[in-house]
């Protein structure tokens, strides 16, 4: 079984978001960038089946972005992939999600993966578009949100839960498959430092818009949404303070939340 | 490409998701800036009992896609069902609310369909130009994002629940069923059974409003104080990562960045002092109200009203204080 692992790096979620004059990006001076932690859900899973279960080959881990996503590969490789593609281009950085999609999915048509995991949304952009939208670019089945998992002792199909409201959807399919993971699952672990160290050694193959088949007619054919102005959120006034003995406190809060807020 | 809005109707066991009529709301003011029609989408085994329910929104029309396979949600039989309702109506805009289906099934139906996405969004207008522009929630409410959409392209949505208030009025819509496409491969994926989880409140995501603890609740027994509120308000019941580390409640109650994202009109939180990855889930809620008995907790400076004091005392005598409000 061959499993590939989609990372995205991402600012840390204590990062204080500052955002540029210009409105176009967030101020990234001095940001602290992660693994996203939904994707490292993802890469230890691939590692505990590949502990688990004797037919795991090969786990590789794939990021898009620029040159520091590399270190999201190296820690992703120090938790148990064995490789790691970066697709690094300047090109790549003004596709949307959907196009991103379609851009791994040419990289990795071919490639034989059995199991494709990622986060079931990264924490920057809480978009949550990747994993189906490649599922669908290589006309594979997907189940979204897993909270629970069973690979078949033959390694072709799958039992999975998904989390939907108040309840949990139980699914069947069969290989190959895309999943995105819920928390819960799995706990990270944290690399050792000997596991840091060898990770260094593992081979990451950079790869531009000219490796990619078919690159120049890519973002011609879906997506293309461009957020063009990011806003800080709106000023919450300033909240009131309620003292007092407690049968006071709540009177006065619900005849706050009736007259006031007009929300009860 | 037409100028009509499409819906995406999301029903479970006939039972309309009270999040579609949010979502025509939004459709109406697009259609009406566009001169076109709102069209709602109704996908399931048994259509009838949504469809129904879908009229009373006010939709323009209706068309039902209806087949035993669909009886319950899959991400292959239902993105087909939705694309061949898409080629059929040839719709400028789609729109789906941001639920566990709308987010599962939007991104596929999207890059099927050839369109530009854009998930959980606030606001949506039309620019000068008539096209789709959002603007949507990133960095987990910590900024907000505008996005514009491409000319000529199908322009899909996914709304964000409880933004925008559900739309009323209406029962003249036409309906028109058409087949559910026979694509053989979709049998690949299918939904062997729906479990229930976290018994029968609310489930938090839905519920309009939500009452929340934290550890400080002390014990699992600690939160029928939580759930006493919740029935008289008619919420759910939430809790903060450690309450649920602490198995106080389960994980699928959990509110924040690593549990579920609330956005109710209405959120108490007993007892949360307000770590950033609890804000993270909540932050988008209109009203915030903190129980605490710390005035400098984080939750306590971010709430619209800070009720200072005792959890153990103040839960209780709220609830009979909505009690004796909501009798009359």
């Amino acid at each position: 079984m061959k499993i590939l692992v989609l990372i995205k790096q991402v600012p840390d979620s204590t990062t204080t978001i500052r955002i540029r004059p210009d409105g176009g990006d967030i101020d990234r001076a001095g940001v602290k960038m992660v693994v996203n932690p939904f994707d490292e859900f993802a890469i230890e899973l691939a590692q505990q089946l590949r502990e688990k279960r004797s037919d795991v080959q090969q786990i590789t881990a794939l990021a898009v972005g620029p040159a520091g996503a590399a270190e999201a590969l190296r820690t992703a490789m120090a938790i148990g992939a064995d490789d790691a593609i970066h697709l690094q281009d300047g090109a790549f950085e003004t596709l949307d999600e959907l196009q991103t999609a379609a851009l791994i999915g040419a990289v990795v048509r071919d490639a034989g993966y059995d199991l494709i995991l990622c986060g079931k949304q990264e924490i920057d952009l809480d978009s949550g578009q990747l994993g189906p939208a490649l599922a669908e670019r290589l006309d594979w089945a997907h189940v979204g949100a897993v909270t629970a998992l069973e690979v078949g002792a033959d390694g072709r199909t799958i039992e999975a839960s998904r989390r939907i409201e108040g309840a949990e959807e139980r699914v069947r399919c069969g290989l190959p498959a895309l999943l995105t993971i819920e928390k819960g699952l799995v706990e990270p672990r944290y690399p050792s430092l000997p596991n840091l160290m060898k990770a260094k050694k593992k081979p990451l193959a950079v790869k531009s818009a000219a490796d990619v088949p078919g690159f120049a007619d890519l973002a011609g054919a879906v997506g293309g949404t461009h957020m063009h102005k990011l806003e800080p959120p709106p000023a919450r006034p300033a909240g009131k303070q309620i003292k007092g003995e407690p049968a006071q406190q709540a009177a006065e809060l619900v005849r706050l939340l009736r007259e006031e807020a007009k929300v009860i | 490409m037409s100028k009509d809005v499409l819906v995406f109707a999301e029903q479970r066991n006939g039972r309309l998701h009270p999040a579609v009529a949010q979502v025509v709301t939004p459709a109406r003011a697009l259609a009406a800036a566009g001169g076109g029609r709102v069209v709602g989408v109704v996908i399931g085994a048994a259509v009838d009992a949504a469809a129904d329910a879908l009229a009373a929104t006010g939709v323009d029309h209706i068309v039902t896609i209806s087949d035993s396979s669909m009886e319950r949600y899959t991400a292959l039989r239902y993105r087909s069902a939705l694309a061949a309702a898409i080629a059929h109506l040839k719709p400028g805009v789609v729109l789906l609310p941001a639920t566990f289906m709308g987010r599962d099934l939007a991104p596929r139906v999207a890059m099927r369909a050839g369109a530009a996405l854009a998930t959980d969004v606030i606001e949506l207008s039309r620019d000068g130009e008539g096209r789709l522009e959002v603007r949507r929630p990133i960095y987990n409410g910590k900024a907000f994002g505008r996005v514009s959409f491409p000319a000529g392209r199908l322009a899909m949505a996914t709304v964000r629940l409880n933004t925008f208030a559900p739309a009323a009025g209406g029962s003249g819509a036409g309906r028109e069923a058409i087949g559910a496409p026979a694509i053989e491969g979709d049998a690949r994926l299918t939904c062997t059974e729906v479990v229930r989880t976290g018994g029968e409140v609310k489930d938090v995501t839905e519920a309009e409003i939500v009452v929340s603890g934290g550890r400080s609740l002390k014990s699992e027994e600690n939160f029928k104080l939580l759930y006493e509120l919740a029935g008289v308000l008619d919420a759910g019941v939430g809790a903060s990562r450690a309450a649920c580390d602490a198995g106080y409640q389960p994980h699928s109650r959990q509110v924040g960045l690593t549990g579920k994202t609330v956005t109710p009109k209405l959120y108490i939180a007993c007892g949360i002092s307000g770590a950033i990855q609890h804000l993270a889930g909540m932050r988008g809620s209109k009203v915030i109200v903190a129980i605490n008995s710390d005035p400098e907790a984080p939750m306590c400076k971010l709430a619209d009203y800070a009720v200072i004091g005792d959890l153990f005392q103040v839960v209780p005598a709220l609830t009979a204080e909505a009690k004796k409000l909501l009798a009359h």
